[in-house]
This record gives C-alpha cells, sequence and structure tokens, in this order.
C-alpha cells in the first residue's frame, strides 16, 4: 500500500520537475520563464521529500519528518529568489515579448 | 515496482537538468542564466534525495539540506551584484 | 496593530515556535535533552538579535492566521496545475502582462508576506513595490504604495485585482490588525 503512495508521490513530484524545466526552455521572454521554476518546482520537490519522508517512515523503524523542512525551505526562499531575480531583470532593462500587457506599469528604478 | 519508477523519476530529473544545462548555454541574458542555475541546484536536490530513496539511506538528508541553503545565498548573492555591482555595501 | 510582544523575553512567538520545531525536526526525536535544549534555543536566539531588526506587527489573530495558512497552501496547489496546464499548453496563445495592485498595507513584514503569496499562487510573479523607500525608518508614514505584478495568462485584469485584494490582502489585514 505505501509502495504505491509513493510511486504515485514520486511519479507526480518528477512529473512537475520536467514540467518547471520545460517551461523554462519553452518560454519566450524572462518574465514568463521566471513562472515555470518558481512554482511548478516547488511543488515537485515537496511532493518529492513526502514521497522520502514516507518511504523512510515505512522502511525504518522510527518516524522520519525531517524530510519536511526542505520542503518549508524551499518554500520559503522560492518567491524571494523569483523576486530578487525579476528585480535585476527589471534593472537590466530586459525586453519582454511584445504582446506584454501593461508594460507602462514598469517605472523606472533608481 | 519501486525500482521501476525511482527508475523514471531519474530520468524525468535527468531530462530537466539537460534542459536547464540548454538555458545555461543559450539563455541570451545573465538573469536567465542565473533562473537556469537556481533550478539546477533545486532539481540535484530532487536528485539527491532520490539517490537516497534508492540506495534506502537517510544519509544524504544534510547534504541536501546545505545545497538548499548555499543555492539560495549564492542566487542571492549574484542578483544583488548585478543589482548594485557590489554585494557587501 | 501591536508592534510589541505582550511578554519581554518573548520578542516573536513564531519565530521562537519556528526554531523549536526546526530543532526537533532537524534531530528527529523527542527526547526530554532536545524539548530542553530546542526550548532554550527558542527563546534565546529571538532575544539575542531582537535589536538588530525593526518592530514589524505581530500577529494578533492566530487561529485566523493559521486558516489562511491552510487556504494558501490548497491555493498552490491548485495553483500548480493551472501553471503546468499553461505551460504545456500552446505559448502563441499566452497573453503576459504587467499589472499594479494598489496596497492598504503600510508595513513591509505585511507587503512581504503578500508578495510571497502572489508569487506562490495563480500565474502571478510579484516583481517591484512602488515607491519603496531604502531608508526603513519611515515605514509608519501613510503613503499609497503599489505592487507590481507579472502575470502569465492576463484575461481580466480588474478581477485579478480584485481576488488579490479580497482573498489574500483582507485576511492579512485582519491577521495584524493594521
Amino acid at each position: 500500500m505505501s509502495e504505491w503512495i509513493i510511486s504515485i508521490l514520486l511519479l507526480i513530484g518528477g512529473a512537475f520537475v520536467l514540467i518547471g524545466s520545460i517551461g523554462l526552455v519553452k518560454m519566450p521572454d524572462f518574465f514568463m520563464r521566471l513562472h515555470g521554476p518558481t512554482k511548478a518546482t516547488t511543488l515537485g520537490m515537496a511532493s518529492l521529500l513526502i514521497a522520502a519522508m514516507v518511504f523512510f517512515s515505512t522502511t525504518q523503524d522510527s518516524l522520519s519528518v525531517k524530510e519536511i523542512l526542505i520542503s518549508i525551505f524551499l518554500l520559503l526562499t522560492a518567491p524571494i529568489s523569483g523576486y530578487i531575480m525579476i528585480k535585476s531583470a527589471i534593472h537590466h532593462k530586459l525586453e519582454s515579448i511584445e504582446r506584454t500587457k501593461g508594460k507602462q506599469n514598469i517605472e523606472d528604478d533608481i | 515496482m519501486l525500482d521501476t519508477v525511482i527508475l523514471i523519476v531519474f530520468a524525468m530529473i535527468g531530462i530537466s537538468l539537460l534542459l536547464n544545462v540548454w538555458r545555461l548555454l543559450v539563455g541570451p541574458s545573465v538573469p536567465d542564466r542565473i533562473l537556469a542555475l537556481d533550478t539546477m541546484y533545486i532539481n540535484s536536490i530532487a536528485l539527491i534525495i532520490l539517490y537516497g530513496i534508492n540506495m534506502g539511506t537517510e544519509l544524504y538528508f544534510e547534504a541536501a539540506l546545505l545545497i538548499a541553503m548555499l543555492g539560495f545565498v549564492s542566487t542571492v548573492a549574484v542578483c544583488k551584484y548585478l543589482l548594485r555591482g557590489d554585494i557587501i555595501e | 496593530m501591536r508592534l510589541e510582544s505582550r511578554f519581554k523575553w518573548l520578542p516573536a512567538p513564531i519565530l521562537s515556535i519556528l526554531l523549536f520545531l526546526v530543532w526537533l525536526f532537524l534531530n528527529n526525536s523527542m527526547s526530554n535533552g532536545h524539548l530542553l535544549l530546542a526550548a532554550i534555543l527558542a527563546i534565546f536566539i529571538p532575544l539575542a538579535t531582537s535589536p538588530f531588526r525593526t518592530k514589524q506587527p505581530l500577529v494578533i489573530k492566530y487561529g485566523l492566521a493559521f486558516r489562511h495558512l491552510l487556504l494558501v497552501l490548497y491555493d498552490i496547489i491548485t495553483a500548480n496545475f493551472q501553471v503546468a496546464v499553461l505551460i504545456l499548453g500552446p505559448t502563441k496563445k499566452l497573453t503576459p502582462g504587467f499589472v499594479k495592485v494598489p496596497l492598504d498595507l503600510t508595513h513591509s513584514m505585511p507587503i512581504t508576506i503578500l508578495a510571497s503569496t502572489v508569487s506562490l499562487t495563480p500565474g502571478t510573479v510579484s516583481a517591484e513595490v512602488y515607491p519603496w523607500r531604502e531608508d526603513f525608518k519611515k515605514d509608519e508614514d501613510l503613503e499609497q504604495r503599489f505592487l507590481l505584478i507579472h502575470v502569465l495568462d492576463l484575461k481580466d485584469e480588474q478581477a485579478l485585482i480584485d481576488t488579490i485584494k479580497t482573498r489574500y490582502e483582507a485576511p492579512l489585514k485582519e491577521i495584524f490588525q493594521c
């Protein structure tokens, strides 16, 4: 039974990590590329780590919860690294593709 | 069954690492490359955790935690350098 | 809004709880020694670091904060499936856009939490806060601030702004009472 849960969680996690990287390659400009790694990869990692947690809890005698720490850490830091990357992209005045709406909303930074 | 699934997921993460390397080499601008590196370290954590499951040992957990922390700090440091031309002002 | 904690020896209650749990998780044990050491760390680290930090509003409604956390976790999971569909679908149909969301929050801590929530939920990444002062001493002055977000697939701008304001910002205002 637990083998099934671990397998499904592992497959979901791997699929999300793969989708995040596909988004990184496929999207046409930097701002759209950022969406894949910040979101899909985070959930993929959380799912992989929960699978690891279930695996070590069932194969070993004691309950193992420390894998959840990495998920929490990634969940906390993914928005921050995304924010600072998009900030440096705006600072470098990277081109966004032409059909982007609301480009006038970007103000010049100091 | 678990062994087959682990092999499949290994292949998935390997492909995503290759895609990241492609973006790292091609990426037209510097923030693109930083984003590729950022994704690469997260994927390598996935790889380490998966290897730990495959070997049935929890020894690799500390390594994964350390890579998570150092990767985040290095991403922020490189972006800070791009923003200000200096890391610690 | 309350900037000072009720107990002088516990300047940041949430940070203390987090430290306590992280220590227990790291050691993966519930033995008496580790409980004692976790309690010591949870009390002394916030005490030692509080002089370096600027005063931020503290959580007042804990029940609401917990419910908001569960809502955000649920939203993260659904958001990820939406983003996965958007990424795998045809790229040509996507209409990205930058949207400016006016903020009612004034302090940097609630704004940070809102920006992180926005980054983790459907198709949006928060990009910038305008106008942002470099000196955080001016944290108290009431100035209209805007959050610039990048949307992967922008359909209805006003609906998106309304969703963010009612679903994520209103509970935060309630939690911090500001």
